[in-house]
């Protein structure tokens, strides 16, 4: 590997800065007593605060998994602090009163929550440590009958909904971290579009860890009425710390007959450094469930985490629904990736795509892993399924794990894979025609990504390529 | 570097016997009056070059004025392609001893895309293909970095939508092409073609066309040729290697050298091509002992 790519791909992380703001946190530990200071500080209604119990004394009897092609150090459960809220965070009337802190270091992030500066036709909602901060273009989304909040202020003002759904796609006894997840959540982003209505403007959630020693477990719910589409982005990030500290989310969607919901995600949480200290422990559950004619379609552009666990997947249970996973993950230094989709056909006539791009550099490990199911009444069941990895160096690793199982004969699926590697010749083209090495890395990067990167709203798609560049400066490009 | 000292360098400099075949009247007016353009483009001085541990050039000595077409030629292995790419600053090749000068700059001194960016172009034996980014996207980005570094304004994807019409016509590309990604999939003559084309579009002053006509057709030969002499200019330099005289029927040389075993072991102008179409090498090879 020359030495211009390998500077390229050790690039600085640039949002390691950490916010000066008092917390109220909770002392570290995991217990029911932890449990109901949680519930309590949010002031929940009995019956959340049972269901988190229970998840609770379900995840006592689960072990942590470890099928996964990771390694990691054992996670001490009660070193954690389950809650940290920023001291001035009451509930808001109004973003004016955020502290100014705050809105200080969405600024620093490029994102803007104050009313000038924002991104014309997309709504924010800022999740900070446990809370949400503040979500804007509330007006303009009441007009058309569009629920967009913070998961806490969803339990209160529309139980009803959160009841009928939460748990309904990923339910509590899911697996070991949507267990942890649904005994200690915090906040997370709750939208709910109503019949026929179609969201006028994007959703965008933005996700910051902040305190030391803190997990991030915020809990995401979706639902798209009948004939409802909705297209929703989350973008994360950390700070530079010495320690690993853990995220467990959980991302429910729920599309109904004719609805469409669109997912993408921009994870740049920390890295951890070159040598691989540090950075965030991202275990994910993520699930769909299409009904009739239903489309849930996730894109994810995966640059950041020590560690990541995670396949966004489609439960296709109405006839003609339609699953989609457009992934582009890339790992550098020591960073390990494990993520894929499971597409689960079980309507007639579903169908569903996966595109995967695996990008690896540094001494970086990574893993697809599909899985692609179709249950006997799943008459005419489609799939194409594309994996294709990218090797940058020759420290790094990539690896395929694809899962089929067909249960119906009608079915039809395809699978293609490939494996490359940015060679000294393509940057060396590039070189001689005038660019620089970082700037020939990252169109080669791009190009092989293409495919995924249409899929983002035009918002992103370009913050993506560049963070990508980020990504991959001292490493990949 | 003043006029005198421009001109009196490129007499004594030649270091093949060239003034027979191109006398000081012959050369282009410019090239006496203004200074400026009185520097050489290429001077070449005893430079080896290796490969690992392999020493593939031993020694190679050219000056080229601006204006000039040179045939680089010579048998399989004689280094011909490697002295192309140790032009242009592939890192594949150390140079262990001599120098190369660059309009008076010291060439060696420079990253390969510096080299690119002051007006050094090398059209590639084998084209490397680049999946998802498309032709004209990539040329776009290669003609703003060549802008950038001479401080002038990028030019927006219009722009260069109408900048790109001429240059095609140039090769006879068909603008579809411009959609395709970079190379890939493309036959063997339309990656020599899109060669040319990336060359017209830069405008170097210092071509270097590495094997152009391999596994061209005759049809794609003429076409990548006549391009070629569509964009000779008398400030504008390029060397030609080839293996084969076929190539030189169509991009007439004011010089050729013959290189050998890592060594240029006869030059003279483009008779010289002739004599080798009907000799072959080995009669050049045998008494210097390769």
């Amino acid at each position: 590997m020359s030495s211009s790519i390998e500077s390229l791909v050790n690039k600085e992380y640039a949002y390691g800065f950490v916010t000066d703001i008092e917390s109220d946190t909770i002392p570290r530990g995991l217990s029911e007593e932890t449990i109901r200071q949680i519930s309590a500080k949010k002031n929940e209604p009995e019956w959340l605060l049972d269901w988190r119990l229970k998840a609770y004394r379900r995840w006592l009897t689960m072990t942590e998994p470890h099928w996964s092609n990771v390694k990691y150090n054992p996670i001490d459960y009660q070193a954690q602090t389950y809650y940290s809220a920023p001291k001035s965070v009451k509930p808001l009337q109004s973003l004016a009163e955020v502290d100014p802190e705050l809105l200080k270091t969405y600024e620093k992030l490029g994102i803007s929550l104050t009313e000038q500066k924002r991104l014309t036709g997309v709504a924010v909602d800022a999740i900070f440590d446990s809370v949400s901060v503040g979500t804007t273009m509330k007006e303009e989304l009441t007009k058309v009958g569009v629920v967009f909040c913070s998961f806490g202020e969803a339990v209160h003002k529309h139980p009803e909904l959160v009841k009928k759904y939460l748990g309904s796609v990923v339910p509590y006894s899911d697996n070991f971290f949507a267990a942890l997840n649904s005994a200690v959540f915090s906040d997370g982003s709750f939208v709910y579009v109503p019949k026929g209505v179609k969201c006028p403007l994007e959703l965008s959630t933005y996700f910051r860890i902040n305190a030391a020693d803190t997990g991030q477990f915020e809990r995401t719910l979706i639902v798209a009425d009948e004939g409802a589409s909705v297209s929703y982005l989350e973008g994360c990030t950390a700070p530079k710390r010495a320690t690993n500290q853990l995220h467990a989310a959980v991302v429910e969607i729920v599309a109904l007959d004719r609805g469409s919901v669109k997912y993408s995600t921009v994870q740049n949480w920390y890295a951890g450094d070159k040598d691989g200290v540090g950075g965030i422990y991202n275990f994910v559950t993520k699930r769909g469930k299409a009904l009739t004619d239903a489309k849930i379609s996730w894109t994810q552009v995966e640059t950041g985490s020590a560690i990541t666990w995670k396949y966004p997947s489609v439960i296709l249970q109405g006839d003609n629904a339609v699953g989609e996973f457009y992934s582009v993950a890339v790992v550098n230094n020591k960073q390990q990736a494990d993520t894929g989709t499971k597409m689960i056909h079980i309507g007639r006539n579903t169908r569903s795509t996966i595109i995967s791009k695996g990008i690896s550099a540094g001494q970086g490990q990574n893993s697809y892993r599909g899985q692609v199911k179709v249950l006997p009444k799943a008459e005419g069941a489609r799939n194409y399924t594309q994996c294709d990895s990218m090797l940058i160096g020759n420290a790094c690793g990539a690896h395929t794990f694809p899962y089929i199982e067909v249960a119906n004969n009608t079915a039809t699926l395809e699978h293609e894979a490939s494996t490359s590697k940015i060679g000294e010749d393509q940057i060396f083209y590039c070189k001689q025609r005038g660019l620089n090495a970082e700037h020939a890395i990252s169109l080669i990067v791009a190009g092989f990504c293409k495919e995924v990167f249409k899929e983002l709203p035009m918002e992103f798609a370009l913050e993506a390529q560049q963070l990508l560049g980020i990504s991959l400066e001292g490493s990949v490009g | 570097m003043s006029a005198e000292g421009g001109r009196l360098e490129v007499n004594d400099s030649l270091l093949f016997d060239a003034s027979s075949i191109a006398p000081a009247s012959q050369w282009p007016s410019s090239f006496i009056l203004k200074p400026s353009s009185a520097v050489m483009m290429l001077k070449i001085t005893d430079l080896h070059a290796s490969a690992g541990t392999k020493e593939i050039l031993k020694g190679i000595s050219l000056t080229i004025n601006p204006g000039e077409v040179h045939a680089i030629m010579g048998p399989n292995g004689s280094g011909k392609s490697t002295l192309a790419q140790v032009i242009a600053g592939h890192p594949g090749y150390e140079v262990t001893s001599g120098t190369i000068e660059y309009e008076g700059e010291d060439l060696l001194d420079m990253d390969a895309e510096i080299r690119a960016q002051a007006g050094v172009f090398l059209a590639f034996q084998y084209p490397v293909e680049i999946p998802g980014v498309t032709n004209a996207y990539f040329l776009r980005a290669a003609y703003n970095e060549l802008r950038k570094a001479r401080g002038e304004e990028e030019v927006d994807p219009i722009e260069f939508l109408d900048i790109m019409e001429e240059k095609l016509a140039l090769v006879e590309m068909d603008s579809t092409m411009m959609q395709r990604s970079v190379n890939a999939g493309f036959s063997g003559g339309e990656k020599k073609r899109n060669e040319i084309l990336q060359m017209a579009v830069l405008e170097p002053k210092l071509a270097v066309l590495d094997e152009t006509d391999s596994g061209l057709d005759i049809d794609a030969l003429r076409i990548v040729a006549e391009g070629v002499n569509k964009l000779r200019r008398k400030d504008r330099s390029t060397i030609v290697v080839t293996h084969y005289q076929r190539l030189l029927n169509y991009i007439v040389p004011d010089y050729v050298h013959v290189l050998a075993a890592g060594r240029i072991v006869r030059s003279g102008g483009k008779e010289l091509a002739l004599e080798l179409e009907a000799k072959g090498y080995d009669w050049l090879l045998e008494p210097v002992g390769v």
